[in-house]
């Protein structure tokens, strides 16, 4: 077998082996990263940044996939020579590695501009003045000064990032305002830094540039346009820039993203043909037999390509040329961007600027107060450029028009406000199959609809794990769920279905109904609105959604309830029950414990049990002996057998572990006293943990606390039951106090739109994080007060369950009846 | 069902089961589940054929009721599993009755010894 050697594990390099897999195999694979990590999604390092990502959500290739195909995965090794005569690869840690087809994905770095007070103060700058590059010189940027292209970098941005730091950032590109956004998110008060006039200049006119600007500010972040940084200031710490104007801006950190360069020394040095990046022809081949390159190192006809998409089909050509098939090679690809700033939508693609050449004609539509600005730019009646600002939902059908190069003569009417269709599904269905419908892993129409028929993919975590769509950055998923539903006629049924036959409606529906038509009783909405009699299925929901509408002011039939909420115990295999009393956040006292000894021994209780949820379980007790051993207990219900707050986890925290940092142990019971007594759609498992080492395990929690030094974590959806799932960052927040707001206002929105038995990770990801954050932690004011002042109402009528003890003997469910006559055998 | 040899026993007030709920109740070496469906009350024997669960801490849905186990779903009237479909496993049903806000059930009359 023939060895292929792979410098650069990143997503070009990594994409292309992926494709190189696909052919017969051929190769035996060895890939080198500088970097520590496996493959990662770098576009979404952003959303990282933001919080809307964890490290592992934007991992591409696990450990597993590189064992899975048998390459060599060497990480943290730098190649520092090619001899292209011998086929060798010299490492920094000085093994060479032989090959016999050397693929260059080496990538790009951050340009550092020519500042003073760039790096530490024991080393200087480039003395010429000219851009220095980062590869070299990132160890030498001093404290405070960051720049934003990988993993590290995120995590050195992120260690600094927190509440109230002034951050400013050099470069209004895609890059800068991704980071500032993400910075903002931190809570960092962010100033955007610009040379040229206008944000985004590459790929905006000034009527879109200018439109953006006002979205950023109305975000939040300061844009400061014009300006001409010199220097950072500070002589230890970092105070600030300096202008060439001479004036200054005062930041505590800075974010360099003016840029980048492809890596191309190791090209360079080897004698392979470069210019600004390392040239190849149109099969990705360089100047020297047995190499080629991908990626953001690469320049092709002139042109150095920074996108994902045009490295992606980089990849693939290369992948058919080793493999013999010399197809059509390689062209140039108009770029078409698309920033991923919550809140602020823009798409740009190729020609839009109508002022390059007399025979382009813009097409314009404004609209300011609705924050709106789209151009489409005609050459010659076709789709030339286009420009989306505010409005990005029409960038597909846009994009494709101008892939197409669909002549517009005809319909320039319909440009901006196409006709109604009479079929939905009409453009979907004239998409052809060879079309990609997921940029980031290269999927087209045709492999999701056989994924769908011969593999039985029916829903879009299915689809993911199948085909990879929609697990990129994701901007897909919409096309992806109205592909599903177009080609699997029950899709829709299991997104939006109804809640049972009995009563026919969605449960988000009835929600309304029973709101609005003020019912308060299961057996009231089963005879207005359902068959009048109801089943296992419908009764315990409309019980729970009847209780949470009502914030515990409706009328409970207790016959419609599981029979563990008739007894507040968890029916067992032998039809007796267990007994979990509250024991907020693990903690229990030399007294209580006593009390469960005492009643274990005297109810001959068959096993005492820790549970997993830093309990103590009662098991196999009848129900009649249930009230007296409540009452002897002296504790409240632990609401382990229902669908509703079960506990709060903690681990010890900083009251007593060495590497504590928050006290998870008070906040921890004091979330589960203030959640206490209330029930939820499905069980909500919770946890508080005093540092990120995570020993309660909060992150695979319905809510979790995740203390930092100095902040908390909030994180929420997270599971490991049936389904194993990292749990979302809701917020990062400074005082334990907002840490405990931001999940109530998670837990009471959960309870208000999740549909019965659904549990919080499957509610996190049918709804979206985003939309969860905008509607808890970033609503306005007077929403979060609504949460709140719902959840204070049902909490003000919750009680424990075990006070039902003292109901009356008569019609009571613990009391066992006796028949009025004897029988006499 | 009822047959001359079936003997009528009064159980209990039908105040003492909640309406739609069922309570199980030993008699003479039997463990039946008692439904009150309001308007008529039904029973049958106390143990789902799937495992043995109590039947009479089952939701009623119509007139079956549902196992609180494993969730079969027993019709009342007849004692036949209705759900899993397809099994032929049975429920033993014993008759009842209201008279003057009073349950009866008939119990099958031991065989003279």
């Amino acid at each position: 077998m023939e060895r292929l050697l792979v410098i650069g594990n990143g997503m070009a390099g990594v994409a292309c082996v992926e494709q190189i897999l696909k052919h017969a195999p051929r190769f035996e694979i060895t890939i080198l990263g500088e970097e520590t990590h496996v493959n990662y999604n770098r576009i979404l390092l952003s959303s990282l940044l933001a919080g809307d990502k964890t490290e592992d959500e934007i991992v591409l290739n696990g450990l597993e996939w590189y064992q899975r195909h048998d390459i060599r995965l060497r990480l943290g090794v730098r190649a520092v020579a090619i001899d292209a005569d011998r086929r060798t690869v010299t490492c920094a840690d000085g093994c060479a590695l032989p090959y016999d087809q050397l693929i260059l994905a080496t990538g790009s770095s951050a340009s550092l501009p020519p500042l003073r007070g760039l790096s530490a103060p024991t080393r200087l700058p480039g003395r010429d003045g000219r851009y220095l590059r980062n590869a070299q010189y990132s160890t030498a940027l001093r404290d405070g000064v960051f720049v934003f292209r990988t993993l590290e970098d995120s995590r050195a941005l992120l260690g600094r990032a927190r509440p109230g730091v002034r951050a400013a950032v050099i470069g209004g590109g895609l890059l800068g305002l991704e980071a500032a956004r993400g910075l903002q998110a931190r809570g960092c008060e962010v100033t955007v830094v610009h040379l040229p006039e206008r944000l985004m200049e590459r790929q905006l006119d000034l009527p879109g540039s200018r439109l953006l600007t006002a979205q950023m500010e109305a975000l939040g972040i300061r844009v400061l346009l014009g300006r001409t940084t010199t220097a950072i200031l500070g002589a230890v710490e970092v105070e600030g820039l300096a202008f060439a104007d001479g004036a200054t801006l005062a930041a505590d950190l800075v974010v360099i993203a003016a840029g980048i360069r492809p890596n191309i020394e190791l090209a360079r040095n080897a004698g392979l043909e470069c210019n600004r990046g390392v040239i190849v022809n149109d099969f990705l081949e360089t100047s020297r037999p047995g190499i080629a390159a991908v990626g953001e190192c690469v320049e092709h006809r002139g042109l150095c390509y920074g996108l994902v998409a045009p490295l992606l089909e980089q990849g693939k050509v290369l992948a058919a040329a080793l493999a013999g098939s010399r197809g059509a090679g390689f062209a140039p690809v108009a770029p078409a961007t698309k920033l991923k700033v919550m809140g602020v939508e823009v798409y740009s693609a190729g020609a839009w600027d109508e002022t390059l050449r007399p025979e382009l004609e813009a097409i314009r539509f404004e609209d300011a107060s609705l924050g709106i600005y789209k151009k489409l730019v005609l050459d010659q009646g076709r789709l030339a450029g286009f420009i989306l600002v505010g409005d990005t939902s029409e960038s597909a059908r846009y994009l494709s028009w101008f892939k197409a190069e669909k002549d517009f003569a005809g319909e320039r009417r319909h440009l901006f406000f196409p006709p109604p269709e009479a079929d939905a599904g009409a453009a979907l269905a004239g998409m052809p199959a060879s079309e990609t419908v997921c940029g980031c892993r290269g999927v087209t129409k045709g492999e999701i609809i056989r994924a769908v028929h011969e593999q039985g993919v029916a829903t879009l975590a299915q689809l993911q794990e199948c085909t990879g769509a929609a697990s990129g950055c994701g901007n897909c998923a919409g096309v992806c769920q109205r592909l599903l539903k177009m080609v699997i006629p029950e899709f829709e049924a299991a997104v939006r279905r109804q809640l049972c036959a009995c009563v026919p409606f969605p449960e988000e529906e009835l929600r309304e109904i029973l709101r609005g038509q003020r019912l308060r009783s299961v057996q009231e909405v089963l005879e207005i609105y359902g068959n009048g009699i109801g089943c296992e299925v419908c009764k315990p929901a409309l019980a729970y959604m009847l209780d949470m509408i009502w914030c515990g002011g409706h009328d409970e039939d207790r016959s419609a309830r599981f029979i563990n909420d008739r007894v507040h115990a968890n029916i067992q295999k032998d039809g007796t029950f267990s007994v979990v009393p509250r024991m907020r956040g693990g903690v229990t006292t030399p007294a209580e414990l006593r009390r469960v000894a005492d009643v274990a021994e005297k109810y001959q209780v068959r096993m005492v049990k820790v549970t997993g949820s830093q309990r103590l379980d009662l098991l196999g007790v009848s129900k009649a002996d249930l009230p007296s051993i409540w009452a002897e207990l002296g504790m409240a219900s632990g609401q382990a057998y229902t669908k509703g707050v079960r506990m709060v986890k903690t681990c010890v925290g900083s009251e007593f572990c060495r590497f504590g940092v928050q006290d998870s142990t008070a906040a921890g019971i004091e979330l589960e006293r203030r959640l206490e007594n209330l029930y939820a759609p499905h069980k909500v498992k919770m946890a508080a943990v005093g540092c990120p080492r995570n020993c309660a395990e909060a992150t695979v929690k319905d809510i979790g606390l995740v203390g930092q030094e100095g902040s908390w974590q909030v994180v929420v959806g997270g599971a490991a039951g049936k389904r194993v799932r990292a749990a979302d960052l809701l917020i990062t927040v400074e005082t334990t106090e907002a840490a405990l707001d931001a999940a109530t206002l998670f837990f009471q929105y959960y309870r208000e739109r999740a549909n019965y038995l659904e549990r919080s990770y499957d509610f996190v990801e049918r709804v979206g994080m985003e939309k969860i954050r905008q509607e808890t932690v970033y609503a306005p004011e007077p929403q979060q007060q609504a949460l709140r002042e719902r959840l204070r109402r049902s909490k003000a009528r919750a009680r424990d369950a075990w006070l039902d003890r003292d109901l009356p003997p008569a019609a009571s469910p613990f009391v066992q009846i006796q028949p009025l006559e004897e029988v006499v055998r | 069902m009822t047959s001359e040899l079936d003997a009528w026993v009064c159980v209990t007030p039908q105040s003492n089961i909640p309406l739609r709920e069922g309570r199980a109740i030993q008699l003479g070496g039997h463990e039946i589940a008692i439904f009150n469906l309001g308007d008529r009350v039904l029973a049958v024997a106390n143990r789902c054929p799937h495992r043995g669960g109590p039947l009479s801490d089952g939701l009623l849905a119509d007139g079956a009721v549902v196992c609180p186990l494993h969730a079969w779903k027993v019709t009342l009237a007849s004692g036949s599993v209705e759900r899993p479909a397809g099994r032929e496993a049975c429920v033993a049903t014993y008759a009842a009755r209201l008279e003057n806000g009073l349950i009866y059930v008939a119990l099958p009359r031991p065989r003279a010894a």
